[in-house]
């Protein structure tokens, strides 16, 4: 395999990832060469075929991007398509969206922590053989899993795919007492997802910070997740309409792989642990003090520490969504009306992986000229990769076998989703 | 003990892995059947892959490249019963919009340099491909046919699922129906049930996630005021 000393650590498929990818490392005597994060899943063309949709359309056609967070899809698009239109829904609206968003968290977050993240933690190949020892502990997940999935069926009629998600707000929008029934689940979570940030928080987490710029969305008064502006540990802030000014994709030499950096400052992280840093003072007390106990200081730097965050946003995301449900009010019409003009727009939400931005441009009859859409994973590929590098770097003593096993651990870090990040990785490298 | 119980395999093609979580979705049964089945390979669950062949595959999305052309068939070979779930793998996906459209354009839109892109100039479901034993429709799949797919399979028997429309699946439900009550748009009289009339349950049209039903009577829909033939003549008007 090597030659004078070259090495080269290859995964060809990514397992407990969202899409399929590659992990391609090449080490030259005690230096490292070269770390590609690959993609090789198809492209599917969503920015191609969007034109000539109505302005209605996207939110269901975007959440086919990516089953594991349709909802942060369907959330960016209707924010998009009513900053172009002018309308701008909040309100009872604006709280059911916040409360759908907070099942996609629950869900999505409970996903990556006892099914893709804590096997590697624990040494296993998978939850499916942690059942075998800790039934126990996979039952507890799937449990807190399935509120959140419950939850974003009340709301959002399927949890994969949300059919009750439209343009300006809903289609029909639940009376208080569907919601009760829900709340006690919730309750019930609560305690699951307390319990699990102080599992995660024994974990054994290697040495390893990064100095990452850190982004996220923020809001005053609240943990921002369905709007917000964006803000940076560098102290930059901006108003997600520009964020296009601020954010630059970049191609790779060699590489179809598009990076995502902040113009005249390079590479960033967007996610749980940026959004942590960024607003763990909006957090609820609960999970404040969840966050307090097991051991999060005033950031999170250590990539691998991202899993407990993940397990403090799901007390979050239960504790807020239990507020949320105790402070319902039915809209007086589940969807505020949104008619269409030329023009162009543009959303951001927190998706459960990051800063998830859609541009949409709509001709006066509501048909898409132009779309464009920025995913997280996308963002964060030139940090997961630098880490890779540095990490290998520090590491290349482990034989082969153990390291690449640790590299994939490493990018897991990020719970990256490729599903989502390829169709776009090289699709707005220098557009001319 | 273990060696004798079947193994199940899980692939993905070009696709949203929304079909292949709806078995990890199956939170209340998913440790059931992997008690009943060898879980052999399933990378978004699992590092650990067995060697084939497998008694089931699952396969996710469609074909859009000509490795995964490929790819299929070698999949094909190693799967004693292959079942394709979801809208990609049965029918193309929503990503078939490219095969009325130039594909070398839309790549140009999307890609500065489209000549990186292998691509085919359709995306076409595995069943044009290879043989299928059994194809679970729905964009995700409904994961309790999933259920009763796999099920099935391991008593060895026939799976059960229906092939007339959604209205059945509305009036079990007691929805009212969106096209008389309402005048709303609704696809659902030509499409395969499924779901379980998830989307007249929230007041809105089915939009034909699940696909066209066995014997769809389109003629009888195009009557009814309120259709969505009406809608997509009134569109075709106006542009």
């Amino acid at each position: 395999m090597t030659h004078r000393g070259e090495r080269i650590l290859d995964v060809r498929a990514l397992a407990r990832v969202e899409g399929e990818g590659a992990m391609h490392v090449r080490v030259r005597g005690d230096r490292v060469d070269d770390v590609r994060l690959e993609i090789y899943e198809p492209p599917r063309f969503f920015e191609a075929f969007l034109r000539g949709r109505r302005y209605t359309e996207p939110p269901d056609i975007t959440a086919r991007i990516c089953g594991i967070c349709p909802v942060a899809y369907q959330m960016s698009a209707c924010a998009a398509i009513e900053d172009a239109c002018g309308i701008e829904v909040g309100g009872p609206i604006g709280e059911l969206r916040r409360l759908l968003y907070c099942g996609e968290w629950i869900e999505s977050h409970t996903l990556h922590i006892y099914l893709l993240h804590a096997p590697d933690f624990l040494g296993y190949p998978s939850a499916l053989e942690l059942a075998k020892d800790r039934r126990d502990l996979v039952e507890r997940g799937l449990a807190l899993k399935k509120t959140g999935n419950d939850l974003l069926e009340l709301l959002g009629g399927r949890a994969i795919h949300p059919v009750n998600v439209r343009v300006g707000g809903f289609y029909r929008a639940p009376a208080p007492r569907e919601l009760a029934p829900m709340r006690e689940r919730l309750r019930v979570a609560l305690d699951q997802a307390l319990v699990t940030v102080e599992w995660v928080a024994g974990f054994d987490f290697p040495d390893f910070t990064h100095d990452h710029e850190l982004l996220a969305l923020t809001v005053p008064g609240r943990y921002a997740i369905e709007t917000g502006d964006v803000v940076t540990t560098g102290g930059l802030r901006f108003g997600v309409r520009e964020f296009e000014e601020h954010v630059l994709e970049e191609q790779v030499p060699h590489s179809t792989a598009l990076h995502a950096r902040l113009a005249g400052r390079g590479r960033y992280l967007t996610g749980p642990a940026a959004r942590y840093t960024l607003n763990h003072d909006q957090l609820s007390p609960i999970a404040r003090q969840a966050a307090a106990a097991a051991g999060l200081g005033a950031d999170c730097r250590n990539p691998y520490r991202s899993v407990v965050v993940r397990a403090i946003e799901i007390v979050y995301a239960v504790d807020e969504a239990i507020r949320l449900i105790d402070a319902y009010e039915p809209p007086v019409r589940p969807a505020e009306e949104v008619p269409p003009r030329a023009g162009a727009g543009r959303g951001a939400t927190e998706a459960p992986r990051g800063v998830l931005f859609h541009r949409y441009e709509l001709d006066a009859d509501g048909l898409v000229r132009t779309a464009r859409i920025v995913p997280p994973t996308s963002q964060n590929q030139a940090a997961i990769e630098d880490d890779l590098t540095r990490f290998v770097g520090e590491r290349l003593h482990l034989v082969d076998e153990r390291l690449t096993a640790d590299c994939e651990q490493a990018i897991r870090n990020y719970d990256p989703c490729i599903s989502c990040a390829t169709h776009f990785l090289d699709l707005s490298i220098d557009r001319g | 003990m273990t060696s004798a119980m079947p193994t199940l395999a899980v692939w993905k093609f070009a696709s949203c892995d929304g079909c292949q979580l709806s078995l990890l979705d199956c939170e209340d049964e998913l440790l059931a059947v992997a008690g009943r089945v060898r879980v052999a390979h399933f990378l978004e669950a699992s590092r650990a892959v067995l060697p084939g062949p497998y008694d089931v595959s699952l396969v996710e999305g469609s074909i859009t490249t000509p490795d995964d052309a490929e790819r299929i068939r070698r999949v094909r070979e190693v799967s004693r019963t292959l079942v394709t779930i979801g809208a990609c793998a049965t029918a193309g996906g929503i990503q078939a919009l490219r095969d009325n459209a130039d594909v070398a354009e839309f790549a140009s839109v999307v890609y500065a340099h489209p000549e990186y892109i292998a691509t085919l100039a359709t995306s076409t479901p595995i069943a044009a491909h290879v043989d299928v034993d059994y194809e679970l429709h729905g964009c995700p799949v409904d994961r309790r046919q999933l259920l009763e797919v796999l099920g099935a399979l391991l008593i060895g028997r026939k799976p059960n699922i229906p092939a007339h429309s959604v209205c059945f699946e509305c009036k079990q439900r007691h929805n009212v129906c969106v096209v008389v009550a309402h005048g709303t748009p609704c696809l659902g009289p030509v499409t395969r049930a499924g779901c379980g009339a998830l989307c007249p349950a929230v007041s809105r049209g089915c939009y034909g996630c699940f696909g066209p039903a066995e014997t769809p009577n389109y003629a009888a829909l195009e009557s009814v005021p309120g259709s969505v033939f009406l809608e997509v003549t009134r569109r075709k008007e106006q542009s």
